[in-house]
């Protein structure tokens, strides 16, 4: 549960980044590896928003997968659901992680006037390389 | 440079991420994304969400390397050992004539803080329980004020005692060189499986309650191989803090940590 802690940190990026005006949406890349739950960070989003500038706003998260590149066998795979480093295609545990292990504030779309109402949903991205 | 998108209502689209401009025709499919249709503005950020905290951990770093001061982050799941363990270190270490500090995090008590107290250590407590009902890790911010309370330069060592938990300690750089974490056998095999990022992050595995191996079912070889599979340097010292078995081996860890080059710290603490 280090969401509770995320979430301040981006409440620091976000309240530089926005200039003291309003802000409808988040955009956060968040690698798999990162063990944050999207749902989690966007309820503790509103937690830590509620009383300021930012309340109202809404978390977009690109949940990006774990992507390893193999050192003995050279393939690059994704990997599936369970946090298991291993090559995909010969199971080999000599790996880099590709991609993963983001964690960033990509971008903060503003709000056109006055903060937007209260979001109920979440939005949630499930992103795939073409 | 498109990207497929899976909204939770179920919706598939497909748009640039990194355009300026964001807009969705899907006749109001996407209540979140109705501010879009007025145009919105769009700030490019691209700010790592650690760098503060990164930022603090290099500043902790510098501070302990300008007092030459090593110091080990201690990680483990609540009720691994870690507390016994370091009663155990702070002894050796004391009769050693190295002179250490310790950082310790607890949630609201100053129980293992009490536990530690008049083994000849500094000791600086850090309750992280201010604010949503208390912090699940230390971060670097927390570490750096606790080590304000430390006086560095009559110290060759600090250990930070981290708070128990498997998951968020692992996440956040506090300004230490070498990252350890205590493992009692009565966890299971499959922890290293479970818990990836912290098994990753570690230099040494303590695998501790070892004297209770002859009472459990646990496949110890089973336990070596899959912390292998996700960090194949990392090194297992096997101890038992309750009967001293093993400590001679981490106790010599320990003290080439302290020796080690301050020139050449590992990237994360």
């Amino acid at each position: 549960m280090h969401e509770l802690s995320l979430c301040q940190s981006i409440q620091g990026i976000v309240d530089r980044a926005r200039d003291g005006r309003p802000v409808a949406t988040v955009h956060l890349r968040v690698g798999r590896l990162r063990q944050v739950v999207p749902e989690t960070l966007s309820y503790c989003w509103g937690l830590v928003t509620e009383a300021g500038p930012l309340a109202g706003s809404v978390l977009d998260v690109d949940h990006v997968p774990v992507v390893l590149d193999c050192r003995d066998c050279g393939e690059r795979t994704t990997v599936a659901d369970a946090l298991l480093l291993t090559c995909g295609a010969c199971g080999s545990g000599a790996i880099r992680v590709a991609s993963g292990e983001e964690l960033l504030v990509t971008s903060i779309d503003l709000a056109p006037r006055g903060p937007t109402a209260p979001a109920t949903t979440p939005t949630t991205h499930t992103a795939e390389e073409d | 440079m498109g990207r497929f998108h899976r909204h939770d209502d179920g919706t598939v689209h497909e748009h640039d991420h990194d355009g300026a401009e964001h807009e969705h025709d899907g006749a109001g499919a996407h209540g979140d994304h109705s501010a879009y249709a007025t145009g919105p503005e769009r700030v490019v950020v691209l700010e790592r969400i650690f760098d503060e905290n990164d930022h603090a951990a290099q500043a902790n770093r510098d501070a302990l390397d300008a007092a030459g001061v090593r110091c080990v982050n201690l990680m483990s799941s609540p009720g691994a050992g870690k507390t016994t363990l370091l009663a155990h270190t702070l002894r050796h270490l004391r009769d050693a004539g190295l002179r250490a500090g310790v950082v310790e995090g607890d949630i609201e008590t100053s129980i293992d803080a009490d536990r530690l107290a008049g083994l000849g250590a500094q000791i600086s407590l850090l309750n992280t329980g201010d604010g949503f009902g208390g912090e699940c890790h230390l971060d670097a911010p927390m570490v750096a004020r606790a080590l304000t309370r430390l006086d560095l330069d009559a110290l060759d060592l600090v250990l930070v005692e981290n708070v128990g938990n498997l998951v968020c300690p692992a996440e956040f750089d506090v300004g230490a060189h070498e990252r350890v974490m205590v493992f009692a056998i009565t966890e299971g095999e499959e922890k290293p499986l479970k818990y990836p990022v912290m098994f990753r992050s570690v230099d040494v595995v303590l695998v501790n309650k070892m004297d209770l191996l002859p009472h459990l079912d646990v496949d110890l070889d089973l336990f070596r191989r899959n912390v292998a599979a996700v960090n194949p340097a990392a090194r297992l010292i096997e101890v038992s803090a309750r009967t001293g078995e093993g400590l001679e081996e981490w106790h010599a860890w320990l003290t080439g940590a302290v020796h080690a080059d301050t020139h050449s710290p590992s990237p994360a603490g």
